[in-house]
């Protein structure tokens, strides 16, 4: 009965990006999730009661927990880097105007049984326990040198090649020792696992990089999250799509993707076809079309008591590198832990015939890059030309009365 | 003179005049062909209430109260609520208890709310009794009142009596927990080189 859309989008918090940025670029959007709310895989889940639920924990929530609407429950939590794509994004298409941040008050690596502040500036890194005297002085010039180091201009390579020298070339160049190693390819590079050392060094150093940049920005860590959870971010999005025409329809059953000629043409939904030219999904729309890649563990804690040594932080983050996984820890107490794991999932193609173009699983990765890729990498597919983030700013004035207060 | 940043969420049926409303009291101006879905991300006007500024930052559906998309976000944080129904539509002021039960659900426990009878001026049509309304009203603690975007009626009313059913500030929980816009240049503290 309606005409087609240009652009329809099943379920998730990345798809919510991308209709809000094709709704200000003048597509007709429709949004379909099967959901009753915002973010689909990685949404925040609330109230509490909800979350005993859906992880089919007995019982309720212990009394001491408060209001169960209090609560706001990551199920893929992650951080976003505060110079990061992700801040980036929200600051192009004022996205922020909706939500309120909190800066994350310190990041934390785990070594040998206990938990130490992780050291990003030279300051941080001449006070730290972590290492002995002359490794601080080497790893403090190690930290001049990222700062300086500028991919488009060969003076600041020192003899370094970006493209061919690899990451453990660079350590033995500093003449830094394993421990410090460690906690730079994991607690700065943010590097899952020890792979890198062997590839060429310029990703490594722009990670280094983004991170000092971004702690840079607020101080204490480089890391933000939304005030009221990570599920704010689609609901921002969802509203800038809406405001530019786009439609929102939750509890919407997907029944099938309706193909001619080995192209989408509409969505299935309570017996309705909605007609549109292309299609954006994420992995549990269509299992025909997506490959197992990997798997990931979430384990959610929900603790009665600061983590020892965070300086009784309110919110931190602790990195165990890999090669620390395997100690007892003890270092904390769960009042209620929720685990799950979850199959990793990307496409088999690319969706230039089909025109459906479908987002990967979340990894295990704890901020956002990887998950903004994946959006250039989308609109890449879908647009043919280059993700550029000049295309997110938005095209007219949707702001009535006064100026607001900058 | 203390500035209050109030947010006012709006809700109610598509067509009722939700936008008109707060476009005449924003720019104090109608337009009979307004878009339904307007796009206005954000509408403010200050206006003074005995010796305080009060800045409404008035929240529009932008079309997503069509199909109950809604989101937490959209009630998060609000000091008031306007519901509003078309007194010329019976089956918009049915809905009205929906949404009263959705604010409940998701709103901030201590919501002023308010219920506008729109299209006041078009009586001769009128399919709600304004009694039956107020009645409504009243069983629920709302503010009540009959207005017309068209014809200015009532609309200043409404958010005065907004201000004056919002608690003094005293009695609001600490802000200390509250977080912060990002900004484009944020306070950049620029590392000296040792």
């Amino acid at each position: 009965s309606h005409s087609a859309a240009d652009l329809l989008l099943l379920g998730g918090h990345r798809e919510c990006i991308l209709s809000g940025i094709m709704s200000v670029n003048g597509k007709k959007v429709l949004h379909m999730d099967r959901n009753s709310y915002y973010g689909g895989e990685s949404a925040s889940i609330t109230p509490l009661e909800d979350l005993y639920k859906r992880f089919n924990l007995p019982g309720t929530p212990p009394e001491s927990m408060g209001r169960g609407r209090d609560w706001n429950v990551d199920l893929i939590p992650k951080f976003l880097m505060a110079n990061g794509q992700l801040v980036k994004m929200l600051l192009y298409t004022e996205v922020t105007r909706y939500l309120d941040f909190k800066v994350i008050e310190g990041s934390f690596v785990y070594k040998g049984g206990k938990i130490y502040k992780v050291p990003s500036t030279e300051a941080e890194a001449l006070a730290s326990s972590l290492m002995g005297l002359f490794e601080k002085r080497r790893f403090r010039k190690f930290l001049v040198y990222v700062a300086n180091f500028d991919e488009n201009d060969p003076r600041t390579f020192e003899g370094v090649d970006p493209k061919k020298t690899t990451m453990r070339d660079v350590y033995k160049k500093f003449d830094l020792g394993q421990d410090v190693i460690d906690f730079t390819g994991h607690a700065l590079a943010l590097y899952r696992t020890d792979d890198y050392l062997d590839q060429p060094c310029q990703e490594t150093i722009n990670r280094i990089k983004l991170y000092s940049e971004s702690l840079a920005r607020y101080g204490k860590s480089p890391y933000l999250y939304p005030l009221y959870g990570l599920g704010e971010l689609p609901q921002g999005f969802a509203r800038l799509s809406a405001i530019y025409g786009g439609t929102y329809m939750l509890n919407k059953p997907i029944e099938e993707i309706v193909i001619e000629n080995g192209k989408v043409v509409g969505v299935k939904s309570e017996g309705e076809v909605a007609r549109c030219k292309q299609l954006i999904c994420d992995p549990s729309y269509v299992s025909d079309r997506v490959t197992k890649v990997g798997q990931v563990i979430r384990v959610i804690c929900i603790l009665s008591h600061p983590i020892k040594n965070t300086n009784d932080a309110n919110s931190c983050q602790i990195i165990i590198p890999q090669n620390q996984v395997n100690r007892k820890s003890g270092a904390v107490s769960p009042l209620s832990r929720f685990v799950s794991i979850s199959d990793l999932f990307a496409p088999t193609d690319p969706g230039t015939e089909s025109q459906i173009f479908i987002s990967r699983t979340y990894d295990a990765t704890t901020h956002f890059e990887t998950t903004c890729d994946d959006i250039k990498d989308i609109y890449k597919r879908m647009m043919g030309s280059e993700f550029d983030f000049e295309e997110m700013k938005r095209k007219k004035n949707d702001i009535y009365g006064e100026e607001e207060q900058q | 003179m203390a500035l209050r940043e109030l947010k006012v969420c709006l809700l109610g049926d598509t067509g009722v005049g939700k936008s008109s409303i707060v476009w005449r009291f924003v720019e104090d101006s109608f337009d009979p062909n307004i878009n339904p879905t307007i796009g206005a991300s954000f509408m403010t006007k200050t206006v003074q209430y005995q010796n305080e500024l009060h800045k409404f930052l008035i929240w529009d559906t932008a079309g997503q109260e069509r199909f109950r998309a809604l989101a937490p976000m959209y009630y998060r944080g609000s000091a008031a609520a306007i519901i509003v129904y078309d007194i010329t539509k019976e089956e918009t002021f049915s809905t009205l208890k929906n949404w009263v039960k959705e604010l409940r659900q998701h709103g901030p426990p201590n919501i002023v709310v308010a219920i506008a009878g729109n299209k006041c001026d078009l009586n001769d049509v009128r399919e709600v009794m304004e009694k039956d309304a107020k009645d409504y009203a009243d069983s629920i603690h709302a503010i009540f009142v009959e207005t017309s975007a068209k014809n200015a009626i009532n609309i200043n009313e409404l958010f005065i009596e907004i201000s004056r059913r919002i608690p003094s500030t005293d009695t609001n929980p600490a802000s200390s927990g509250k977080g912060f816009k990002l900004r484009r240049q944020p306070s950049v503290t620029k590392r000296s080189c040792c």
